[in-house]
Parts: structure tokens; C-alpha cells; sequence
């Protein structure tokens, strides 16, 4: 579009609209990677190493394509060509990571991921075979038992910070509830592990006492995502509702809330899947165990985020079959956090507000 | 049905600030009220303290005399809920509940407020209602489909509809008609006429010509100037208002040479 302007302008030779030259469609690709395979070869005299050819080729790449643009597009494509090559390579670079973890513990994870792991527990097994059926069971009953004591804790908090509170108290909740959401997660296990030992003595290990320690670091969680949807619940449907001579508590329970219902679902799945993964709270509330234990108020329970480390860190002998164990867990841990990600979007897409159109 | 409005000595705040001054008024049962006046003089805050909408705003108090029809809308034993059931309100912005069907929509006053119904009187009252709202016959084969999906005209209809379905003496607009094209606008327009049968109607605008066309009475507020409470300047017959207003600021805001 803009080329045939350009050409144009030049027929009329007017001289008021600057002709621009541009660079082929894949010209700064090349570019970049050509920046990238001489970064590459500088770092060979020294051997080769993936972070200094990767330090070395951006440096490189970007300074590429930003020269050439420069003498061919002037200097405003040149600047727009920079920041989108600085910008995607960051995006890279964040990626690594991620990948790089998804890879590892696919690669070390799926050799255990057969049926015995999902029915076995580790009751009698020294070295091959058992698996994380105790675990597995733990923490879907340690995360529902959090889940139940924080949703409506965290809901009603919320919707009294957003509805009902004002002054003083109001303000003192919203900064008690940010120090919360600071709390390291062995604190919030060590004051579970310390208030049941005022009831029932020191060394006790219980289930709820893990829902306990993981509520401490949910609920926060729950309220500020709550807060931050009923506040994009607009004003006029409140009053709306009030017009019609609705009292405010079924304003909140039949409008406010069904109105935002796919945002406070999709934010406390999204909690859920924050305290899931959790390990050192439950590894000083809730222990471990090799046998099933489905009772959260008699003794320790397994849990995945506990198994996988206990495997790794005492594998028994020969250690390959413990550390393998590990591997599968933190890999079904992975897969429990994803499914609940997917959960949260498709609550976000079935409750939204239909449009019709 | 339609009940008269005796407003006396009126001073309405929000917080410290006194936003509307001294305002004495008559409403007539069966009658279109208008007020008109620039932006920021408190019409909309008058309005609203006709049904004790404005105490919905933090910090927003009155203090003089609202009474309807005998009754003090500020006495101390008054639920402003119950004031609200008598006395409807229209928005300026179309605000139906967007998680709620056509029919839903209508019905919301009833089934906020758990009103045990027959599903027969409900499938009657939302005909009637929306008959009366000027939409039954636009989206009496959809009633199952979103509120939100309308046109803006018809979703404002759509609000009317569910203000009256409520049947309330009063019915309060603000604005009503200022996010719409003209020919929603008309629609609207012949709408209170025949809704001036049941009920007393109380509108905000900002369109004169409005004014002149649907009113039996035209009220003019206006500010002294900024930081100052707005007051009610005129309120007199819309003919008198528009032909000799008794007073030069009314005047000079209708001719538009104001400010």
C-alpha cells in the first residue's frame, strides 16, 4: 500500500511526501540471525557455551537489524524495528525456562507415568515399583479442605471490602490481607503446626492442619482476585437493581454476584492452583506416609508436592527407583495445575455474560 | 395510582458540600414534570433524592420535607426499599442485567424480590409490561434471548418496561433519552405520554425542545457559580416557561444566551 504511494509520489515529484524505501518482508529475520551465527562464531575461540552465544548473538542480531534499517528505512522504522527485536527477544529469553522445565521433567517423568503409579501406594516397596495413589489422594483432599475453609472466607471478605466497608476498617482489611499475601509459605506452615499443638500437643500431624497452613496463604489470594472482579461489576446495575426497590443483600447475591460469577470462578481456580504445588507447610503439618491415609482429622497424609521431594531426598537403595518416583510426581503436579488452568477458562467462557448478538 | 410530590425546603449534600438549595415544589398526580437547567446544577440530585437513590452515594444526606401523597419520605420509620417499590427510575445509560433474559429482565423487580407468582400472571405481566414499554411487539419471539443483545433504544424501552412492570406511582427519568438517536427518542416520547395516564413522571433533560414537547410543568435549576448549591430558579406551567417566563436567567438559558 504504502510502496505504491511512495512510487506514485515520485512520478508527481511534489517533494512534500518523503519517499521511503523499505526492507523485504524477511530481510530483518535474516538479519538477526545472521547477528545471531556471528555471535556464535566470536564465542568459538574460547569454546562454545550456549549463554555466551546466546548474550553475544542478541547483542549482535539487534545491532544488525537496527543499522541496516537505519541506512535503508531512516531513523523512526529503524527505532520501531529495535524495540519489536528487543521486545520479542525478551519474550525468548522468558520462554527458555519454561521450556527448558516442561522438557526435563517430561523427559525424567513419563519413563513412571504407567498404571502402577496411579494404584499403588508405597506401603512395602524398598526399591522398584509403588507409586503416588496415597499422594495423589492427599492432595486432592488437602486442597479441597483449603479450598472449603478459603472460598467463602475470602469470597464474604471480599464482597464486605467491595459492598459494605468504608473508612478505617475497610483500609486496615486491604493492607492486612497485602501482608498475607506476603507470608512465606513455612510461616504460614509453622502457625497451623503451632496452633494444634496448643490442643493436642506437640509432634501432631494432621491433614486439616495442612488445609489450615495452605488457607493462610489462599484466602489472600481469593480476596484480592474477588475484589478486583465485583469492583468491574458497573455501578448502574447496583442501582439498577435498587430502583426497583431491591434490598442491597439480594442486589449482591442476585446481581452483583451472578453478574461477575465467571471471574470469581476463574480466580479461585487460579488460587487452587497457586497452594497445589505447595511443599514446606505441609511437609511441617501433614508429613508423610507410605500407606493410604484418607482421613484428614487421624494422622499424617501424603501428599505429591511432600512425595516427590521425600523420593528425591531419601530414595532408599538402589536410588534410581525413588528419584524416578519424584520425577512422575512433580510431573502429575505439573498436569493437575495446567487441567485446573484449563478449568478456570472454560468457567471464565460458560458463566460470561451473554451477549446475544 | 399516580400520586402527587410535595417537596419543602429541600437542601440536599453530599459529605459537607450542599449541592441543592431550598427547593419548594408541587408535583401534579397524572402529569409530566420536567426539569431542565446546565450541567452540574443538581437536577439529576434532586431527582434522585425523590426516591432516596442518592443515598446510595456515600455521604449523601438531605435535609427538608419530600412528601407523597400524605406521606414523609424522611420520616424516621421510612425503609428506603419501600420508598423505591413506589417510586421507579429510568437511568440515563440503558442498564439491563446483562445475565439476564428478555423476560428475566421485565420480571427482575418480582423476582429480586422473591414475589411468589403464578408463571401464568408473569407471562401476563410481561406482556402488559412490555406493551406498555412500546417493545412486546419487537421482541415478544425472543424473549428468551439476552437483554444486552438490543438495540440501545429498545434496551432503554427494555428499562422502562421493567421500571413499570413493578407498577410504581412514581416514575423518575434522568436523562432518558441522551444516548439515543431520534427516532428512539420519539419512541420514547410518545411512551410517557401515554404513561402520564398512570402514573406521575418525573424527567431530566437536557434537550428543551423535549421539554416543550412531553411536559405539563417545566422546573429551571441553576448555579449561582461554581462551588455554589444549585437552586431551583422557576417552576411554572411549560407553556408559561417557554412563552414569558417570569424570570430574565430562565429566559436567557431558554433563548440560549446563558453564560
Amino acid at each position: 500500500m504504502s510502496t505504491s504511494l511512495a512510487s506514485q509520489d515520485t512520478g508527481q515529484d511534489t517533494g512534500s511526501v518523503r519517499v521511503t524505501r523499505h526492507l523485504p518482508r524477511f530481510a530483518a529475520l535474516g538479519l538477526f540471525v545472521a547477528g545471531v551465527v556471528i555471535g556464535a562464531l566470536l564465542t568459538l575461540p574460547s569454546g562454545f557455551s550456549i549463554a555466551l552465544t546466546v548474550v553475544y548473538g542478541v547483542v549482535l542480531g539487534t545491532l544488525a537489524v537496527h543499522l541496516v534499517s537505519r541506512s535503508v528505512e531512516g531513523r523512526r522504522k529503524a527505532t520501531d524495528r529495535l524495540v519489536t527485536t528487543v521486545v520479542t527477544s525478551a519474550f525468548a529469553i522468558a520462554m527458555v525456562p519454561l521450556v527448558s522445565l516442561i522438557y526435563t521433567v517430561l523427559d525424567n517423568g513419563l519413563g513412571r507415568l504407567d498404571s502402577t503409579f496411579f494404584n499403588s501406594s508405597m506401603l512395602g516397596v524398598i526399591g522398584e515399583g509403588g507409586g503416588a495413589y496415597h499422594a495423589i489422594l492427599g492432595t486432592v483432599i488437602i486442597t479441597a479442605l483449603t479450598a472449603l475453609i478459603s472460598v467463602p472466607v475470602g469470597m464474604l471478605t471480599a464482597i464486605y471490602l467491595v459492598e459494605y466497608g468504608s473508612g478505617r476498617l475497610r483500609r486496615a482489611i486491604t493492607f492486612l490481607v497485602d501482608v498475607m499475601t506476603g507470608i512465606p509459605s513455612i510461616v504460614a506452615g509453622l502457625f497451623a503446626y503451632a496452633l494444634f499443638a496448643i490442643f493436642f500437643g506437640t509432634g501432631i500431624r494432621l491433614g486439616i492442619m495442612g488445609a489450615v497452613a495452605l488457607s493462610v496463604l489462599m484466602i489472600p489470594v481469593v480476596v484480592r482476585s474477588a475484589e478486583e472482579v465485583l469492583k468491574l461489576v458497573p455501578n448502574e446495575l447496583r442501582e439498577a437493581s435498587y430502583a426497583l426497590g431491591v434490598p442491597k443483600w439480594r442486589t449482591v447475591l442476585k446481581v452483583v454476584i451472578p453478574t461477575s460469577i465467571a471471574g470469581l470462578g476463574t480466580g479461585v481456580t487460579l488460587a487452587v492452583a497457586r497452594v497445589i504445588g505447595e511443599t514446606a507447610p505441609l511437609l511441617v503439618t501433614v508429613g508423610i506416609v507410605t500407606g493410604t491415609n484418607l482421613n484428614p482429622f487421624d494422622g499424617r497424609m501424603a501428599t505429591l508436592p511432600v512425595f516427590s521431594y521425600y523420593q528425591l531426598t531419601q530414595p532408599g537403595f538402589p536410588p534410581e527407583f525413588g528419584i524416578d518416583r519424584a520425577w512422575t510426581a512433580a510431573l502429575v503436579l505439573i498436569i493437575l495445575v495446567m487441567a485446573l488452568n484449563v478449568v478456570a477458562r472454560l468457567i471464565s467462557r460458560l458463566f460470561a455474560p451473554k451477549t446475544g448478538r | 395510582m399516580a400520586k402527587r410530590i410535595d417537596v419543602s425546603d429541600l437542601d440536599i449534600y453530599y459529605g459537607n458540600f450542599l449541592a441543592v438549595q431550598g427547593v419548594n415544589v408541587s408535583i401534579e398526580p397524572r402529569s409530566i414534570t420536567a426539569l431542565i437547567g446546565p450541567s452540574g446544577c443538581g437536577k439529576s440530585t434532586f431527582l434522585r433524592s425523590l426516591n432516596r437513590m442518592h443515598e446510595v452515594i456515600p455521604g449523601a444526606r438531605v435535609e427538608g420535607k419530600v412528601v407523597i401523597d400524605g406521606q414523609d419520605l424522611y420520616g424516621a420509620d421510612v425503609d428506603p426499599v419501600d420508598v423505591r417499590r413506589q417510586i421507579g427510575m429510568v437511568f440515563q445509560r440503558p442498564n439491563p442485567f446483562p445475565t439476564m433474559s428478555i423476560y428475566d429482565n421485565v420480571v427482575a423487580g418480582v423476582r429480586l424480590n422473591s414475589t411468589r407468582m403464578k408463571k401464568s400472571d408473569m407471562d401476563d405481566l410481561v406482556e402488559r409490561s412490555l406493551q406498555g414499554a412500546n417493545l412486546w411487539t419487537e421482541v415478544k419471539d425472543r424473549l428468551n434471548r439476552p437483554g444486552s443483545g438490543l438495540s440501545g433504544g429498545q434496551q432503554q424501552r427494555l428499562c422502562i418496561a421493567r421500571a413499570i412492570a413493578v407498577e410504581p406511582e412514581v416514575l423518575l427519568m434522568d436523562e432518558p433519552c441522551s444516548a439515543l438517536d431520534p427516532i428512539s427518542t420519539l419512541a420514547i416520547e410518545d411512551l410517557m405520554t401515554e404513561l402520564k395516564e398512570r402514573f406521575t413522571i418525573v424527567i431530566v433533560t437536557h434537550n428543551m425542545q423535549q421539554a416543550a414537547r412531553v411536559s405539563t410543568a417545566t422546573g429551571f435549576f441553576n448555579l449561582a457559580g461554581v462551588g455554589q448549591p444549585g437552586h431551583l430558579v422557576e417552576f411554572n406551567p411549560t407553556e408559561k416557561i417557554f412563552s414569558n417566563p417570569e424570570e430574565k436567567a430562565t429566559e436567557d438559558y431558554i433563548s440560549g444566551r446563558f453564560g
